[in-house]
């Protein structure tokens, strides 16, 4: 992480003086940002950079769902299995995600490419069902229009 | 048929969410105002006379939260806006953030001023990405603008603000958690008293209001909160932004004066259950508040006193439809996997009672259920309410309570043939509705 450094230091300046400790998550999200997850060596250095306690960050990557320790495969499918989701066909994509990719939720094809995950409510219940690619809310899902989203994804 | 309009009230376009926008829609008027010729108890005086409650699902009085703030005190303040939008159901704050930033941020300012706060959050949950890029945007053109920063519009009054993006919990909506998120830590709930606004962030005095609540305030303060009084009914004053998902012709973002007929609005500005079905029952407001069934809502107005009355509650604002033909087995079954998912682990009741209620429903709709299951149920429900540091684990009881005393039959049904009496459907509509 040391090289997002600079970036880090910036980020301060709008933060009360008090506050370093608040830093925490926002640095943990561009830590993985730029390598994809967090790794052991980034706890260490993310420790002494901010001097809080190494327990603080090890259980803000355990509390926090959308922090990882591991690699995940290049295109990230998120999709909802709450409540309007689920009466609006979130059941038969989940399935068909499955299917299609050959995997259960929470794993990573064997081609490092695809991960599919299913998450609680992602605040887009309008247009249900609703599957994040990476960082892009996909809505009003289906089977068809994933398959054509997933086609046209660069090799 | 909604009522007068005080947040929705511009017509959406590519470039309405800009500065220049907004400015000629008289954006940032009311913070010069502000600065100019009020003091900072005024404003607050504003806020309490609107008599505005809390529009993320406590409704709390706005005023009553600011006035425990002392001005000289000799500390720092700060302000957070709730934007850590995750009640399921719920997806109002999200149409403000992404359309009307700048009226959030000018409210925002007002707000800071008259808690002589320096330092003002967004928190806004982490899976929220165009909303965020919409707001950090708008925070971007405001402090080249010149409304935050030191000496903003003139005055010597001075403001930064920072977006703090959540990164996955739900339970980091409740304020204190968020406070602890903010901090950096887990979101952890903290025990009250001290009140947050005695001891907050950074154990400093802190506000923390909904989006929705605090974008309120610059029409709240540019008319005067006995003005903004007359709209709504007298103890719900003001709007409602709606928002209304499932089996609904029309779902979306709407805003609701209070006091708005409840059957007509899903009926006719909704358009009714999806596929010209009939209306079961509704979620209001979020997942956590009790479902109320179509004979229930005949005679309901859209506000706290009505919706109380019924049962049930304003909540979130997020109202679920619920079709006839769906199987409120499961329908449970999908709360309690969510509640159990995201509980936070601190408190021992919603900690082990999410699990149990989980694993229950889990055998029910197995085909494994047990007489007793249901009695269980509500046992848990009961004896988590009240128990914990935050309102989750009572919520998920209400929840459970609210489905249990309705549709009882359902879950007996279910134990004693062990299949569903709606074939365990969820979809209305779609070539595979009845799949499951």
């Amino acid at each position: 992480m040391k090289h997002l450094v600079p970036e880090f230091d910036s980020m301060r300046r709008r933060y009360p003086a008090e506050a370093t400790s608040s830093l925490v998550l926002p640095c943990l999200r561009r830590i993985q940002e730029d390598r994809g997850y967090v790794a052991d060596e980034d706890i260490a250095e993310l420790t002494a950079y901010l001097g809080v306690p190494r327990i603080q960050i090890e259980e803000v990557l355990a509390h926090y769902t959308q922090f990882r320790r591991k690699p995940i495969g290049l295109w990230h499918l998120q999709a909802c299995r709450n409540l309007s989701c689920s009466m609006r066909g979130a059941e038969r994509v989940i399935d068909h995600l499955c299917h299609k990719l050959g995997v259960q939720p929470g794993q990573t094809t064997a081609d490092g490419r695809y991960t599919l995950s299913t998450v609680e409510c992602l605040g887009s219940c309008g247009t249900a069902p609703v599957v994040m690619l990476n960082d892009a809310y996909l809505e009003n899902m289906d089977a068809t229009k994933l398959d054509a989203l997933i086609a046209g994804l660069p090799t | 048929m909604t009522g007068r309009k005080v947040i929705m009230n511009f017509p959406v376009t590519a470039t309405s969410h800009s500065l220049a926008d907004y400015r000629a829609r008289g954006g940032y008027q009311t913070l010069a105002k502000v600065l100019r010729e009020m003091r900072p108890e005024q404003v607050t005086k504003e806020v309490v006379a609107s008599g505005i409650l809390g529009h993320g699902g406590a409704a709390f009085p706005a005023g009553r939260k600011w006035g425990v703030i002392k001005l000289n005190d000799e500390q720092p303040h700060y302000l957070c806006a709730n934007a850590d939008e995750g009640e399921p159901g719920t997806f109002k704050d999200r149409w403000i953030l992404e359309n009307a930033p700048h009226l959030l941020l000018e409210s925002m300012l007002i707000s800071a001023y008259a808690l002589q706060v320096h330092h003002a959050f967004v928190y806004i949950r982490g899976e929220f990405d165009l909303p965020y890029r919409r707001l950090a945007a708008a925070v971007e053109e405001a402090y080249d603008g010149g409304y935050f920063g030191k000496a903003l519009v003139g005055s010597d009054f001075a403001c930064d603000i920072v977006i703090y993006r959540g990164a996955g919990s739900y339970v980091c909506g409740e304020a204190s958690a968020l406070i602890t998120s903010i901090e950096g830590k887990k979101g952890y709930p903290r025990n009250r008293p001290p009140r947050l606004t005695v001891r907050g962030l950074y154990q400093r005095p802190t506000v923390i209001n909904n989006v929705e609540t605090l974008a309120n305030v610059t029409a709240i303060v540019a008319q005067g909160g006995q003005a903004f009084r007359q709209i709504g009914t007298a103890k719900s004053p003001g709007t409602q932004l709606v928002s209304i998902s499932g089996h609904v012709q029309r779902p979306g973002v709407y805003e609701l004066e209070y006091g708005t007929p409840l059957a007509a609005f899903i009926e006719e500005d909704c358009g009714g259950v999806l596929g010209g079905g009939q209306l079961k029952c509704i979620v209001p407001g979020g997942i956590s508040t009790k479902v109320l069934t179509a004979a229930e809502i005949t005679t309901v107005t859209y506000d706290h006193a009505s919706l109380t009355a019924a049962g049930s509650g304003v909540g979130s604002g997020g109202m679920v439809v619920i079709a006839e033909g769906t199987c409120m087995v499961r329908l449970l079954q999908i709360l309690l996997r969510f509640y159990h998912h995201e509980s936070c682990g601190q408190c021992t009741p919603c900690r082990e009672g999410m699990g149990w209620m989980h694993r229950i429903i889990d055998r029910i709709v197995a085909g494994q259920g047990r007489p007793e299951d249901i009695e269980q149920l509500a046992r848990i429900s009961r004896a988590n309410d009240g128990t914990t540091i935050c309102g989750m684990g009572d919520a998920a009881g209400y929840a459970t309570l609210g489905i249990l005393a309705k549709y009882r039959d359902e879950f007996e049904y279910f134990i004693q043939h062990r299949r569903s009496k709606f074939d365990g459907r969820l979809e209305v509509e779609g070539p595979e509705a009845a799949h499951a």
